[in-house]
């Protein structure tokens, strides 16, 4: 049995590690609940996201450089929505499509940086807080911060707000919302560019503290996918709570047996759920 | 045709022994693997719908097994391979066992499903079986062929010969159109008689089992089998690929694709080629799945679609009908039927008596709990509580499968055809489901007759999203009809129908009693009520109210005031 100040080390990295499934998930929560796209090139577009941060971050602010990303990423999500509908494509059918952009983009990535791991040199890295007996660094508390924020303001404007009711009314039945005024198509634009600009922000998150390789695309999409389901499609807050309860019992798993077994957990918990609630779908 | 098969078999079988460089072996060899793993996915995943990540898992629980048995503990390899087959199919009927009861566990999040299962049993792979470095699989080559490269291509012939010969036979077999039917709508295919559960167990069971053999075949070809090669997503999204690229509607269009995606690949290995090879199979997806939504194979055979009918013989003899059995006593019996939508009591004590070579009117103002008593004796909903006896056999309870073989049949009220069925293959299918199970060429004949019955003849080869209203409404009743139901329900088969419409349509009705059917008629048209039935039943708030001949009925005051309202004056 690991020592509690391991056992809260672990915690509290399953926590940051939970927030950027959460981050990650809440642009194809989004997508996948409101538009019916399933977008796995949202993690392609967040690893672009990550290598423009790295590249540029020699010479600017990587905060600054996602000033200027998530812009470029807005409209390069509005142009996906513009494909899916010019050539109405069926939902299975996104997944097959974002599959080939995902291989595009993963192409890209492999011939301009190589197949090689890259790792942002920041000065942000290098700031940590003792908390007690544990340790917390900047990068992480800016992860948790996105996370957080993008999923509880997507909440209010969805909860609180005409825009979010107009939202949701489209998702429920699109064609009844248009009959009573409300502009379907100006909000899937709104809803997918929205979401490819989350990429940017978990693409700078990803930057700040993973390393960086084309390979690694994949190995996100299992966990994250298991976020979104268990969170509910289209809730914003949901890939991140759902996200959190993964990463931290995947931490616990790592520290208390090898951390091979780590996968296990994360997917027997979405099995459990598919199998059991399925009525919240 | 058959001499060019075999000379293709002959040459397929031969080229072991030409003493060709190892290469040409090899690469059939992965030819022939990928025609195995993308046909073997097709077969649930294609026709029945439910689209699988999981096949890499399948795959590498029989690589798991062969390693683990001749490469660990020095089986005999050839011996394996069954048991490879068999460790895979065990897991798919298991998991599918689970799986296929949960109603809401369709499309999408079945697929995530089947991507879970790959990664947990990666993890346990791993952990359990591997223990970390991997596995040398090095066996005694059974001497088939001079090379051991020559060994595993014939093994692999073999496999997927017996995977294209299976897809064939399925396609066009009941099992097959049964899980054509499921793809298209499941609730639909179970109400007119396929027993959705058994028939996406069996093809989930031989799925698995096609490339659990693979897989065993496999654990030699690679002779170092890892954790991270076997269960790789990349298997998993390759054999989607192929299956889409090559067409997921027809029992070859996966092997068309098999051999274009492996092909591509092969032209681009090695060094920055293989980037550019990722890349323009992404570009190549994109544009086929948008330029040819039904795959390469698909596309092709829509251009050689038949257009006008080809009239099958249609015998001259009346339809032998299963005489009106002269036992006496009430065909269908209904008492206390309830059952409640979360708050909402749609029926609350429903009682119904149907007697045989009648018809019966079932009315009732909207919401009065009409459609959902259908539901209920079709077994589309179970009911909360109460009995129902047909010939004396209790409804309740049964699937909904049983129920149409024991000979009811329903309408739907909005037409539910199959969408990528041919309207003669829509109407085909209850009679190969039905009391009498018929093969598909026969099934086709009494098609025929439906067709001609309605008028729809020259429609057969259309789909359904061609015809009108009208012309769906009558699909939908050749369809009920062409099963040959001893009871028969029509909900609301005139609503939307023009005057002349009508009158077509209740002459077909007269006919259909003419021929022995008994038919319980809910309709909101009073005129062909009153016109057609014999007796009449009042429904309202989810009880019967009153019951009898159609003019004593309509002027009983419960009625009155149900319709109208009650007289405050």
């Amino acid at each position: 049995m690991p020592s509690a100040t391991l056992l809260g080390q672990s915690v509290l990295s399953g926590v940051f590690i939970g927030a950027l499934y959460g981050l990650l998930g809440l642009g194809l929560t989004l997508s996948w609940g409101m538009l019916r796209q399933v977008n796995l090139a949202h993690f392609a577009l967040a690893f672009l996201g990550g290598y423009l941060t790295f590249q540029l971050s020699a010479r600017l602010d990587p905060f600054v450089i996602l000033a200027l990303v998530a812009p470029v990423f807005f409209v390069l999500g509005m142009a996906l929505h513009w494909f899916f509908l010019r050539f109405s494509v069926t939902l299975l059918n996104t997944l097959l499509v974002t599959f080939g952009i995902t291989s595009i983009i993963e192409a890209g990535i492999q011939w301009y940086w190589t197949a090689d791991f890259h790792r942002m040199e920041n000065a942000y890295a290098a700031v940590r807080w003792k908390l007690g007996p544990l340790f917390v660094s900047l990068t992480d508390m800016v992860t948790l911060g996105f996370a957080l924020a993008l999923a509880l303001g997507t909440w209010g404007v969805l909860r609180f707000t005409d825009l979010g009711k107009a939202i949701r009314a489209t998702t429920e039945d699109a064609p009844i919302a248009a009959a009573f005024g409300v502009n379907e198509k100006l909000l899937g634009y709104l809803v997918s560019g929205l979401a490819a600009a989350v990429a940017a922000v978990a693409g700078l998150c990803l930057a700040l503290n993973h390393t960086l390789a084309p390979v690694q695309i994949y190995a996100w999409m299992g966990v994250v996918f298991a976020a979104v389901m268990m969170g509910g499609l289209g809730r914003p807050i949901g890939p991140l709570v759902a996200g959190i309860v993964i990463g931290v019992s995947e931490a616990i798993t790592m520290a208390v047996t090898n951390p091979t077994w780590a996968p296990l957990v994360s997917f027997s918990l979405l099995i459990a759920i598919l199998l059991f609630r399925p009525a919240r779908f | 045709m058959k001499i060019a098969l075999a000379a293709i078999a002959a040459a397929l079988i031969g080229l072991p022994y030409l003493g060709l460089p190892a290469f040409y072996e090899s690469f059939g060899y992965l030819l022939l693997s990928a025609i195995v793993l993308a046909t073997s996915w097709n077969l649930l995943s294609g026709y029945s719908g439910y689209f699988s990540f999981g096949h890499g898992a399948f795959f590498g629980v029989g690589v798991y097994t062969t390693a683990a048995l001749a490469g660990k503990h020095g089986w005999n390899f050839l011996w394996t391979l069954p048991l490879a087959a068999l460790a895979a199919t065990a897991l798919g009927v298991a998991l599918g066992a689970i799986v296929f009861r949960v109603r809401a566990l369709r499309g999408e999040l079945f697929a995530l499903l089947t991507l879970a299962i790959t990664f947990v049993l990666a993890t346990i792979a791993l952990n359990a079986v591997d223990g970390g470095p991997g596995i040398m699989v090095n066996v005694d080559m059974p001497r088939l062929a001079p090379t051991a490269s020559g060994v595993l291509y014939l093994l692999m012939l073999a496999a997927a010969a017996l995977t294209l010969w299976t897809a064939y036979a399925i396609y066009h077999s009941r099992f097959g159109t049964g899980l054509f039917a499921i793809h298209d709508d499941e609730d639909v295919a179970e109400v007119m008689g396929v027993p959705t559960y058994r028939f996406k167990l069996a093809a989930f069971a031989i799925s698995c089992a096609l490339a659990g053999l693979a897989g065993g075949v496999h654990a030699v070809f690679v002779s170092y089998v890892t954790v991270a090669e076997t269960f790789s997503i990349a298997l998993a999204v390759n054999v989607v690929l192929m299956a889409a690229l090559g067409g997921t509607r027809h029992w070859l269009g996966p092997a068309v694709g098999a051999v274009a995606i492996t092909v591509l690949l092969y032209a681009f290995t090695g060094g920055d080629a293989a980037v550019a090879g990722r890349a323009l199979t992404g570009l190549i997806l994109i544009v086929v799945i948008v330029a040819m939504p039904q795959g390469i194979l698909g596309q092709i055979l829509k251009r050689f679609r038949t257009k006008t009918p080809s009239r099958a013989v249609v015998r001259a003899e009346d339809a032998p009908r299963q005489a009106v059995t002269a036992t006496t006593g009430p065909l269908l019996v209904a008492r206390g039927i309830t059952k409640a939508f979360k708050g909402v009591q749609a029926l609350a004590g429903a009682n119904l008596e149907v007697r045989r070579g009648e018809i019966l009117g079932l009315v009732g103002p909207n919401g009065s709990g009409k459609s959902t008593l259908i539901n209920v004796v079709s077994g589309h909903y179970r009911a909360d509580a109460g009995s129902i006896r047909f010939e004396g056999e209790e409804l309740v309870g049964t699937p909904a499968h049983r129920i149409a073989r024991a000979g009811i049949a329903r309408t739907y009220q909005i037409p539910r055809p199959f969408p990528q069925l041919t309207v003669l293959q829509n109407i085909a299918l209850p009679p190969m489901f039905g009391q009498v199970v018929m093969h598909r060429a026969a099934a086709e004949r009494e098609a025929w007759r439906w067709l001609e019955f309605t008028n729809l003849s020259d429609k057969a080869h259309r789909y359904p999203g061609e015809l009108n209203l009208h012309q769906r409404k009558f699909l939908e009743l050749a369809r009920a009809l062409a099963s040959r139901p001893k009871l028969l329900f029509l909900d609301e088969v005139l609503s939307g129908l023009t005057l002349s419409e009508m009158d077509g349509a209740l002459r077909l009705i007269r006919a259909i009693r003419d021929q022995g059917a008994t038919i319980v008629f809910v309709e909101h048209v009073m005129r062909a009520v009153m016109e057609l039935t014999d007796r009449v039943a009042v429904l309202t708030y989810g009880r019967a109210i009153a019951e009898g001949a159609p003019a004593e009925v309509m002027r009983h005051p419960d009625v009155v005031s149900a319709y109208l309202g009650t007289a405050h004056v």
